[in-house]
């Protein structure tokens, strides 16, 4: 395999996790993006400074969100740009038309790596598995690839020059797979300044031992710019919403930085985690699960542990 | 309805996972389990056909021993196993191991309509969540998948999901495919009965010629991706620990931060 074109698709605004993939797909090849909405000034300002020269937009309006027609999308981008590579970052909906695109496309499907290489003219993924205990490699056999990119695996930098992006329309088909019916697409408002939890670089979660009180979490999370996450029994008890529960079966993460307050450490959410950069556990149980896999362990009471922490690193920052 | 309900078994989350020299998982009987999630696509399976009348047919794919997965629906209620098995179907990756799922519904449809396929939402092995949009690809159907509420109105399915930071809402006419999620239902504890009368319970097994599939497009030899390294990592350390007995804790774990370069990085 050959990478000369590397298709990045941004499936919503070219954020952190678009440019982290266009980041690794220099690295393979060139990169060309693919949007399924139209781009913003500031989205091709951005792309501009990750130099990607071309962008496609395939203007699909709400059919985008039907993972059959996402699919198609790109799969028809990767054919009128004879991309051998293409990079989804990794979300629940980007697997979908990952997926639908591999069919499409007879590609290799890899599934949230951490790494990206050429090496013997095939292409290998690297990702750790089983909770973080086994670090493994694929390679991918056909002539297309597909993969979806972890979040924070990769560090987005600029290229070397900063380019003009060209941006063209892509015709695709946007016909919904027979019988299927979007009735309702609701985006949730974001807390003000709080990256998404999928994409967060930090993340500072409270588990039981919140006992439902958020404050000092939320305190801390606004000290380091860091997404709120918690556990699925602060969800079950109402405490916090659906999409803010880390684990296999919630939103998986791996930021860089990883604080959990109050959580024993279920194999669940600790499954969802555990490739996190660096993780703090604070909690009163120096026996707890995570206190175990964590690289520095605060044994007492979170609710004033957290805030002090957030005064000290306010007091650093201005420092 | 007919439902075909995709289950899989897995090594249980608390055991010593690990992969074996091809890169393939080990699983042994003990240490292996219906994958958790997979109970949820079962009682959604029932639920269905609870409402509507007709039958729950589970169906995996994997070693001898993965019929343990299958004798689980069985006495969950599922009323026929189908068990796709032999060595030509080892070591599939996702890819091959949809194509094969797939091939075992159409050749299910072919004795009688299949309406719906149920699958959970990922198999806590690989956590890929690939294959459900793999198998509706392949069999040309709508998904509904990452589901948090399934209901039925006549053949029509609706069905909400969660996504991060989104709600939607979808309807699919049958036949279609369809994820849940580990807080779609609360699976059904199977009753002693049920197991011990699972446990010799007829299970059908179906090979890669049984399906109509060349011995070329299944198992590693239809894949398309190739494990070329799986090397267990070291043991965690074991963390540095600050008991916070003089109100210092706080101040200590900012330190930690500054000191690993971690509280500069916002965005």
């Amino acid at each position: 395999m050959t990478a000369a074109t590397v298709l990045v698709v941004a499936l919503g605004e070219v954020r952190s996790p678009v440019l982290e993939s266009v980041t690794l797909a220099r690295t393979l090849g060139t990169p060309v993006l693919l949007s399924l909405q139209p781009l913003s000034e500031a989205d091709t300002h951005a792309l501009g400074r990750a130099g990607v020269a071309r962008a496609l937009v395939a203007d699909l309006g709400e059919a985008r969100h039907a993972p059959a027609v996402a699919g198609r999308a790109v799969a028809t981008a990767a054919e009128a740009t004879g991309a051998t590579v293409v990079l989804l970052p990794t979300s629940f909906v980007a697997k979908e038309a990952a997926a639908h695109a591999a069919f499409l496309l007879d590609a290799g499907l890899l599934v949230d790596v951490a790494t990206l290489r050429l090496e013997s003219g095939e292409l290998v993924g690297g990702k750790r598995v089983f909770a973080g205990t086994w670090e493994t490699e694929c390679a991918v056999t056909s002539p297309v690839a597909v993969a979806t990119v972890r979040a924070n695996a990769i560090v987005a930098a600029d290229a070397p020059e900063a380019v003009t992006t060209a941006v063209e329309p892509l015709s695709v088909d946007a016909t919904l797979p027979r019988g299927l019916v979007l009735d309702e697409h609701e985006e949730h408002p974001r807390a003000e300044g709080r990256p998404a939890l999928a994409e967060a670089a930090v993340v500072v979660a409270g588990g039981r031992g919140t006992e439902g009180d958020f404050a000092a979490v939320e305190e801390l999370a606004d000290a380091l710019g860091a997404a709120i996450g918690t556990t699925r029994d602060c969800v079950d008890e109402g405490w916090q919403p659906h999409d803010a529960q880390i684990g296999q079966t919630g939103v998986t993460i791996a930021p860089r930085l990883y604080i959990g307050a109050g959580i024993s450490g279920a194999p669940h959410h600790h499954g969802g985690m555990q490739a996190s950069g660096t993780i703090v556990a604070v909690n009163v149980d120096p026996d707890a699960p995570l206190v175990q896999i964590a690289d520095l362990a605060v044994i007492g009471d979170l609710q004033e542990i957290l805030p002090a922490a957030a005064q000290a690193i306010r007091e650093h920052r201005e420092s | 309805m007919r439902v075909a309900v995709l289950v899989k078994h897995v090594p249980e989350l608390l055991s010593d996972r690990g992969l074996d020299d091809a890169g393939r998982t080990l699983r042994t009987a003990d240490d292996s389990t219906l994958n958790e999630v997979d109970e949820n696509a079962v009682e959604a399976a029932l639920q269905l056909v609870a409402d509507t009348g007709g039958e729950v047919v589970a169906v995996t794919l994997g070693p001898a021993i993965a019929v343990d997965a299958l004798r689980r629906a069985l006495a969950m209620g599922a009323h026929r196993a189908v068990h796709l098995t032999g060595p030509e179907l080892a070591g599939g990756d996702v890819v091959a191991t949809a194509r094969v799922l797939a091939a075992a519904v159409r050749h299910l449809a072919a004795e009688a309509p299949v309406d719906v396929v149920l699958t959970g939402l990922a198999a806590l092995d690989g956590l890929g969540s690939v294959v459900p949009s793999l198998v509706a690809a392949d069999l040309g159907w709508p998904q509904l998948t990452v589901v948090e509420e399934l209901g039925v109105d006549g053949d029509v399915l609706v069905a909400r999901r969660e996504l991060d930071g989104v709600t939607e809402r979808w309807r699919a006419t049958t036949p279609a495919v369809v994820s849940v999620i580990d807080t779609a239902n609360e699976p059904r504890l199977p009753r002693m009965k049920d197991l011990m009368a699972a446990r010799s319970a007829e299970v059908t097994t179906l090979g890669a010629e049984d399906l109509g599939l060349a011995p070329d497009a299944v198992g590693a030899a239809g894949s398309r991706t190739r494990v070329v390294r799986a090397e267990r990592r070291p043991p965690h350390p074991g963390p540095e620990i600050v008991t916070d007995d003089d109100g210092e804790g706080g101040r200590r774990l900012a330190e930690f931060l500054v000191s690993r370069d971690l509280v500069g990085g916002t965005r």
